[in-house]
């Protein structure tokens, strides 16, 4: 089994699809098909076998006045606008989640000009947008769980090879790499990783690898 | 008598144009008992499934306007409002939804995009049905969410190749049209 894919692997566009995802891959997926229409269409054909499956159901007993009721519901509610096309750096699942785009996220330095936001985490895993300034490496580091790393500004490149807008690496457990931001333009990613895992004791060796390189 | 997919277009399209209410009545009796359905199999009480189905029906309604039939059929298009809706009340958080393509109403779809998508959505239904009882129980319940995503492997013997070419056609031409 291959450790590192660079697309989105399909259990994960279907977990998706099902809604079996912790929330912080959640994010990195839907933020991740906002800018890719691959992602896009494997996606659909899984919210396709969805939809067959709930078209094979049996049909549950429904309430009497259940009809009366939606049409009262409707009559409270406004038409779904229709969605503008988004110019900034961060698709729209992003930027309902930082609240802006990428000059409204609340960074903090982690260490030679290297920043993180915690964007949420529940236990189950986290999710957190990294800048790194362009040339500079990420700690090297190896994974306890699963990581999706989706790059949103400049791109990195590490031992398979380079990142860029839009694209998205998945590592697991086996993987033990060293991504280094490009040079030209600094590199926003956003990442997510499961549960217990990794940045606790990650944090205070950050430094050290920086140093390094 | 079973409907075609051509005619729940039909009846969507016309409660975008027209606010057509006996239109929105055909569509709520098929497809909210079905709705209801999912969401018990998913782990709601009855009274709470009654409750969110009557939400996701009038999202429905509010987003007909939305709906493309180039990219889903209306039963696939139903299942993604029922589970934003399902993960919203048991999980408790706005599921991240991607970013969708804006396009206007003069845009409208292809029409050979929604034929071709109306009939390999027919293709996979059929395929589902063939499918030996253990392993379509299992699809089942992957979008219940009775499977963890670890336990989640993608199915093979369907013919999800062909509809999602079919859908990345109809992204493309789409995306044409924008620019
Ligand atoms: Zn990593
Ligand atoms: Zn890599």
């Amino acid at each position: 089994m291959p450790a590192i894919r660079h697309h989105i692997p399909d259990d994960l566009l279907m977990g998706y699809a099902a809604g079996v995802l912790p929330q912080a891959f959640d994010l990195v997926v839907a933020t991740h098909v906002s800018l890719s229409d691959d992602a896009r269409a494997r996606l659909a054909s899984y919210e396709a076998l969805g939809g067959a499956v709930l078209s094979d159901l049996d049909q549950a007993q429904i309430d009497e006045d259940s009809l009366d009721r939606t049409l009262a519901k409707i009559k409270g509610m406004a038409p779904e606008p229709r969605p503008e096309p988004s110019r900034g750096v961060f698709p729209s699942p992003l930027r309902k989640v930082v609240g802006g785009d990428a000059d409204a996220v609340r960074w903090k330095g982690v260490g030679l000009g290297a920043k993180q936001s915690v964007l949420c985490s529940d236990g189950e895993a986290t999710a957190r947008l990294l800048y790194i300034p362009a040339g500079q490496a990420m700690p090297k580091h190896s994974h306890r769980g699963m990581e999706m790393t989706l790059v949103l500004q400049g791109a990195f490149r590490d031992e398979d090879g380079v990142f860029a807008r839009g694209d998205i690496e998945v590592a697991d457990q086996q993987v033990d790499h060293t991504p280094i931001a490009e040079p030209g333009e600094d590199c926003i990613c956003l990442v997510a990783t499961d549960g217990r895992l990794k940045f606790q004791g990650l944090l205070p060796r950050i430094a050290q690898p920086f140093l390094g390189i | 008598m079973e409907k075609t997919e051509a005619h729940w277009v039909a009846t969507i399209a016309a409660i975008a144009q027209n606010q057509d209410q006996k239109a929105f009545a055909e569509v709520f009796r098929h497809f909210a008992p079905k709705v209801k359905a999912f969401l018990i199999k998913s782990g709601a009480d009855v009274s709470l499934a009654e409750e969110c189905m009557q939400d996701v029906m009038a999202t429905l309604w509010h987003k007909a306007h939305l709906y493309d039939p180039s990219r889903a059929s209306v039963a696939t298009w139903i299942f993604t409002i029922a589970r934003n809706r399902k993960i919203d009340l048991l999980r408790r958080y706005a599921r991240p939804e991607p970013e969708d393509l804006p396009w206007g109403p003069e845009d409208a779809p292809d029409q050979a995009d929604v034929i071709a998508l109306q009939q390999e959505s027919t293709k996979l239904a059929e395929a589902i049905r063939k499918l030996p009882a253990k392993q379509r129980e299992l699809i089942e319940r992957a979008y219940f969410g009775d499977l963890t995503h670890s336990e989640i492997a993608a199915e093979t013997g369907l013919p999800l190749g062909t509809i999602k070419s079919r859908i990345r056609l109809a992204l493309e031409r789409l995306r044409h049209a924008m620019n």
